[in-house]
Formats: C-alpha cells, structure tokens, sequence
C-alpha cells in the first residue's frame, strides 16, 4: 500500500508517456495485493487511514521518497525482486497467503521485468544515467536488510531467500555496468525497523496527506 | 478511401493528365466523393492538406487535452478518501495517459511526430481542452469532473466514431466505451457524497456548481462565432454544431442532477414545452476566451508542469537512446573483424 502510494505521486510527472502507464499499472497492481492483504486482516480502510505511524508494519525500503527516476527504478528492482522470489515461495506452500501469492507472482514478475529493463538502460545508457542509477543503488541499500528479517507466520527460510535475492540483483546491476554496493544493509534504527513500526522521518508526513481528508469526516462513507 | 474503385478513380485520372503532371482536381474529386459516400479516409489515401492540417490540429489538441486532463484528477490521487476510490482514480488516469497514446498514434498517422507535438504544447502553439485550466479544490471535484467533464466530453466524442478519418474514428470508439465508465464511477462518487453526511452533500454540491459552466464551454464558442466548424462538417470530421452537442448535454444532465439530489447552479433552466429542450442561461463568454487564452486560474501551472516532467525526464529518455544505439548495433561482419584482427 504505500509503495503503491508513492507511485502514485508519479501521475502526470513521468519522463515518458509510456511510463504514466506502466507507473500506474504497477501501483494498482500493488494497491490490489495491499487491499486483499488488509482485508484479511480487517477493514481495509480503517487500517489505512486510521493507523498511526507506529502502527504500520511496512519496510522502510517503501516509504522512501520517490527521488528522481533512478530513484523509484532502484527502489523497484530491490522491492520487486524480493517480492517475487517471496511469492514464488508462498504460491507452492500450504500457508494462508497461497491464493494471494498465486494471484499476485504474476504481476510481480512484470513488476521486477519492468524494473529489471530501466536499470539496464539507465545503468548502461548515458554517463549522466549511470551516475543517477549508482546512486540511487547506493542511497537505498542500506534499507534492504530489513527484507530478509524472519516474519512471524510467514514461513519461508529467510536466508535462502536472502541468497536468491543477492545472486539475481547482483546479476542485474553487472549487466547494467552497475557496481553492487557494499556496507551495511540496515537502515535507520536497525534492520527489520519497519517491520516494528520503526519508520524513516518522510513516512509522517506520506501518511498525513494520505490519511487526511478521510480522518476530517469520521465515520463518513465514500 | 475505402474502396479501390475509388482509389484507382483518383490514380487514372489524375496520371492521366500528362506524364510528369498531377491533376489535383482529380484527386479531389475523389476525395470528395468518397467523403459524401460516408467511406473512411485512411493514412495512405490522398488528402486536401487543409483536411490533414485540421486533424492533426484537432487530434493533437484532443491527445494534449488527455495528458494536461491528468492533472486536476491526480492532483486528488495521494488523498483520496478510500482504498476503493483511490484505486479507481489511478486506473482512470492510466487510461488518459493511454488516451493520449491512442491519439498521439493517430496524429502520427498524417505524417508528424509525438515529438513534435508535444513541443507544440510545450510552447503554446497547440491547444487543450480549456476545462483542465480550473482547480480541483476538493474531493468532490474528482466526482464532478467524472460526471460533467466526461459527460461533456462523450457527448462531444461519439459522433467523432462516425469521422471521416478512420485511424481517429477507430481511436475515438476505443476511448469512447472507456470515458463512459470514468463518467459512470463520477456520478456514482457524487451520489454517495449526495446521500452521504450533510457536509459531504455541500462538497458535491459546491463542485457542481463550480464545473456545471465551464463544462458547457467544453463545446465550444456558439455557432455564429466558430471558426472551424463549417468546413469541418462539409468533411465529416465534426456531425453536429457546438449548440446542438451543448443542448443534447444539457438535456442529458437535467433529470440525472434530480436523481443525484444536486441542482444546476442556473435560474434560466427551464423546461421548453414548445422545443422539447431545456433553456438555460447566457454562457459567460468572456470567461471562456479568457480562459483560452491563457488567464485561467491553472494555465500557468498546468504546462510548467508538462514541461517540467518532460525536461525532467529528458536524461532518461536520452538514457534509453543511448542503450538502444549500443545494443542495436548490427553485429561487425565477419571479413570486417578478420581485416580487423590481420
């Protein structure tokens, strides 16, 4: 849900015609899992807009302001690999999250597809490309630990799926002339943050104009 | 034109006029009476370059129109008030910009470029739909846009199925099955803020009001002062006069304001036994070409916007340049690499 949010914000920003597209394709794609996941749990929208911060459970990795292009295609291709390799897992188990997973690998696989196809041209497009893409690589890397941090419930072998995410980012960046960073991979706080309702300072404010408009009329419908 | 019949007309009377000559008047005759038998233009056929320049000006200000309309709509997607709505309102600007695809596409197809176009909007010389130059200031405005702006602009659209230039025709019966959805999930989001809490009745209400003219000026100037509007129905681009799309869109809003429980900020609206219409008041017609050109509450910022994304974007699209050049390249031949390596 919230990374479908920022994606959002890209609506009548994008560098291509294109990309208004397949930005928003992919952020309704995730608004969709978002909205099954949530309702499963209760209320769709109760949970939306009226939890606080503290209260959210979503990697930090997400809420990260979109930057510039490379920015939000990095961000991407960390995230929707994960989620694919994640969803893979989660289609063949057994576990409440099969039918969700089943449903939602597909779209992911275009997701990391899409993700996987601009970090190649941007990595191995012009000079200026390359040094955006680098950074951005660099910038959020420290915010991918908390991805393999074990969930309780979710029942997958969180280093294994570490390794599998490793060898295919790792093999994208090379063919995109990219160099792997190194360091850390811990964000603010520690690893696994978001995931105690830890967040990152921009993550207030995304919540303030999301949940806005909805916590002025209680107990209105729309 | 459809028909070879046609086409091979054109070609023997025109060639026949002398080696190395072209009799203009044959073509046109067939141009003509392929337009009077209701047949399709297509991209190939010969045309009066004052036909192409009129579409090409009417599709790219229809295509502009699509991606500037965008705006007022995501303006509202980051706040809109339910997982639901929010969904809907992303899916609906996907489809603008698809929209814009569509015709850009058809544009492409009388010989210019997206490129080029896009230029033109960026620097003033091509218009947009004049309606995407008001705020939208709340929630409800996303739902007025759907009913009015939609309405409006289907009404004026589906005749456009019937165009005598089949790549905009068949662009436009794509479009049109699209818009008439976005219009039926606007009125629906008004009819829920209609029956919803006093405060959510005032929000719908006030949106109304504030997009009920302004989407009447979407049919442009009254008939006695359109520029284009004549030549354009003698070629079966246009069916129908500004007043009379404006009149069938009055007609339509009328009894669906009733059952919203809304009213249409207008004193003179009145049924007309005798017409069979409704009479309304006096357009504001200063506003409208005030408005066109360029002193409306958004123009400024709706194309520094456009801008702005474009030449924002620009590294990117020269990133992928640059990648296709490097990895399109053909493959060095075999006897050039050995002369290479001897």
């Amino acid at each position: 849900m919230v990374l479908s949010h920022r994606l959002g914000e890209w609506a009548g920003h994008a560098p291509v015609l294109e990309e208004e597209v397949a930005l928003a394709n992919i952020a309704l794609d995730l608004l969709g899992q978002a909205r099954i996941l949530l309702s499963m749990v209760g209320d769709e929208d109760e949970l939306a807009y009226l939890r606080e911060e503290r209260a959210f459970r979503n990697l930090q990795l997400v809420e990260q302001p979109n930057g510039d292009f490379a920015h939000t295609i990095v961000r991407q291709l960390y995230f929707s690999t994960y989620q694919h390799l994640l969803y893979a897992r989660l289609a063949t188990a057994d576990g409440p999250f099969a039918p969700l997973a089943a449903k939602a690998v597909k779209e992911v696989a275009y997701h990391r597809d899409h993700a996987e196809q601009w970090t190649l041209r941007l990595g191995d497009g012009t000079e200026v490309s390359h040094e955006r893409t680098q950074h951005a690589c660099e910038a959020l890397w420290r915010f991918t630990g908390e991805m393999f941090r074990p969930v309780e419930g979710l029942d997958v072998d969180a280093d294994e799926l570490q390794a599998a995410w490793l060898k295919s980012v790792s093999s994208i960046l090379d063919r995109a002339t990219l160099t792997v960073p190194e360091g850390p991979r811990s964000g603010a706080w520690a690893a696994g943050a978001g995931r105690q309702g830890l967040h990152t300072e921009p993550f207030g404010r995304m919540l303030a104009e999301m949940q806005h408009l909805h916590r002025s009329h209680p107990g209105a419908s729309w | 034109m459809a028909t070879a019949a046609a086409q091979q007309t054109a070609g023997t009377q025109a060639y026949g006029a002398g080696e190395g000559t072209v009799d203009t008047a044959a073509y046109e005759r067939a141009f003509d009476a392929a337009v009077a038998a209701d047949e399709r233009i297509e991209p190939r056929d010969w045309m009066p370059d004052a036909y192409r320049a009129t579409l090409v000006r009417q599709i790219a200000q229809h295509a502009h129109s699509e991606i500037i309309g965008m705006q007022p709509e995501a303006n509202w997607i980051t706040r809109a008030p339910s997982l639901r709505r929010k969904a809907i309102l992303m899916a609906k600007v996907q489809d603008e910009a698809g929209h814009g695809l569509y015709l850009y596409s058809a544009a492409e197809t009388l010989g210019t470029g997206r490129d080029e176009l896009l230029d033109k909007l960026h620097t003033g010389r091509q218009k947009y739909s004049s309606i995407f130059n008001y705020p939208t200031l709340t929630w409800a405005d996303v739902g007025a846009i759907g009913w009015l702006v939609d309405g409006a602009a289907i009404t004026n659209q589906v005749p456009l199925c019937r165009c005598s230039y089949g790549p905009y025709a068949r662009a436009m019966v794509r479009i049109c099955k699209e818009e008439s959805f976005h219009q039926r999930q606007g009125y629906e989001l008004l009819l829920a803020l209609s029956r919803g809490t006093p405060e959510q009745h005032a929000m719908a209400q006030d949106a109304v009001d504030r997009w009920w003219w302004p989407s009447l000026m979407m049919f442009g100037p009254p008939d006695d002062e359109s520029a284009h509007s004549a030549q354009s129905m003698a070629w079966k681009i246009k069916r129908h006069s500004n007043d009379e799309l404006r009149q069938r869109f009055v007609d339509i809003c009328v009894p669906q304001a009733e059952s919203l429980g809304l009213t249409l900020p207008d004193p003179d609206l009145r049924w007309n036994e005798e017409r069979g219409h409704h009479d309304f008041g006096p357009i504001d017609w200063s506003e409208f070409w005030a408005v066109l050109k360029g002193d409306g509450p958004c123009n400024e910022q709706r194309i520094t916007q456009r801008r702005q994304a474009h030449d924002e974007g620009a590294w990117v699209r020269e990133a992928a340049a640059a990648y296709a050049a490097k990895h399109s390249a053909p493959a060095p031949r075999a006897h050039e690499t050995g002369a290479a390596h001897a």
